[in-house]
């Protein structure tokens, strides 16, 4: 590792609720990147036929797996509201700071409805996976 | 004017004007993911079950295999040139090369075979 400051220089920033937005959209960006690696299992298991796919249905409908849907569910509703602000910005608007925080707690509010509607729809709604 | 030195000029130094690819890539696939992935909830969340035969006959049917292979593409590319600036972020020195590569490695093999997978499906090669 070279001797000098690597960027992003972590350390030199003062907390405020903003910086939490943006690295969230990192965190759930690499959780879908996660979400990707159970997609492809599912496919594959299908691709092996009924008796495989059966038990990869079991492995995927476990707690543990569960609990991972949650995650992903929460994950997607908020780098999707997330990541449509960063391209409202990357048209030039919404960028002085008054409107950046507003933007986080929209964002925040946002996702968190949208991750309890998916989660009523995933889980209440039908028992399945 | 030129700034460049008539060095630079002969030996073909400058820009390539490649210098936004990665960042404009990462908001087309972007902006193509919203409708993907909205689609592909709400049709995972609308099967009837989880079962073998449904889950076949729906990655099978109508326009589903296309957008599938659509989504599979366009998100593996998408997880790609994220994943690429994290660990460019967050791993120095030999590891960093190490990881990109398999990443790379990862991204592929996740989008070739989730995507054929779907196609042999879609042209009805599963018994």
């Amino acid at each position: 590792m070279p001797d000098r400051p690597l960027s992003p220089h972590l350390s030199v920033y003062r907390f405020k609720y903003t910086l939490v937005t943006s690295i969230l959209n990192r965190a759930t960006g690499l959780v879908l990147t996660a979400g990707l690696l159970v997609l492809a299992y599912w496919l594959m298991a299908l691709h092996q036929g009924p008796e495989s796919y059966a038990r990869a249905v079991g492995v995927l409908s476990s707690p543990i797996f569960k609990l991972l849907y949650v995650g992903l569910l929460f994950s997607f509703a908020y780098h999707l509201v997330a990541g449509i602000r960063h391209l409202i910005w990357d048209t030039g608007r919404g960028l002085e700071r008054s409107q950046s925080q507003k933007s986080a707690w929209a964002v925040g509010i946002i996702s968190v409805l949208l991750t309890l509607a998916l989660l009523f729809v995933t889980f209440a709604q039908r028992g399945a996976s | 004017m030129s700034l460049q030195s008539p060095l630079g000029r002969v030996l073909g130094y400058g820009s390539a004007k490649e210098g936004v690819h990665h960042w404009w890539v990462q908001r087309i696939t972007a902006v193509a993911l919203i409708p993907l992935t909205i689609w592909f909830v709400v049709s995972v969340l609308a099967l009837p079950s989880f079962e073998y035969a449904t889950v076949a006959r729906w990655v099978a049917t109508g326009w589903t295999p296309l957008l599938l292979v659509l989504l599979i593409a366009v998100m593996t590319w998408h997880s790609r040139l994220g994943v690429q600036v994290v660990i460019e972020d967050y791993v120095h020195s030999g590891a960093k090369t190490l990881s990109l590569i398999l990443s790379n490695f990862a991204h592929t093999l996740v989008a070739a075979a989730a995507i054929f997978v779907v196609l042999r499906f879609a042209f009805g090669g599963a018994a």
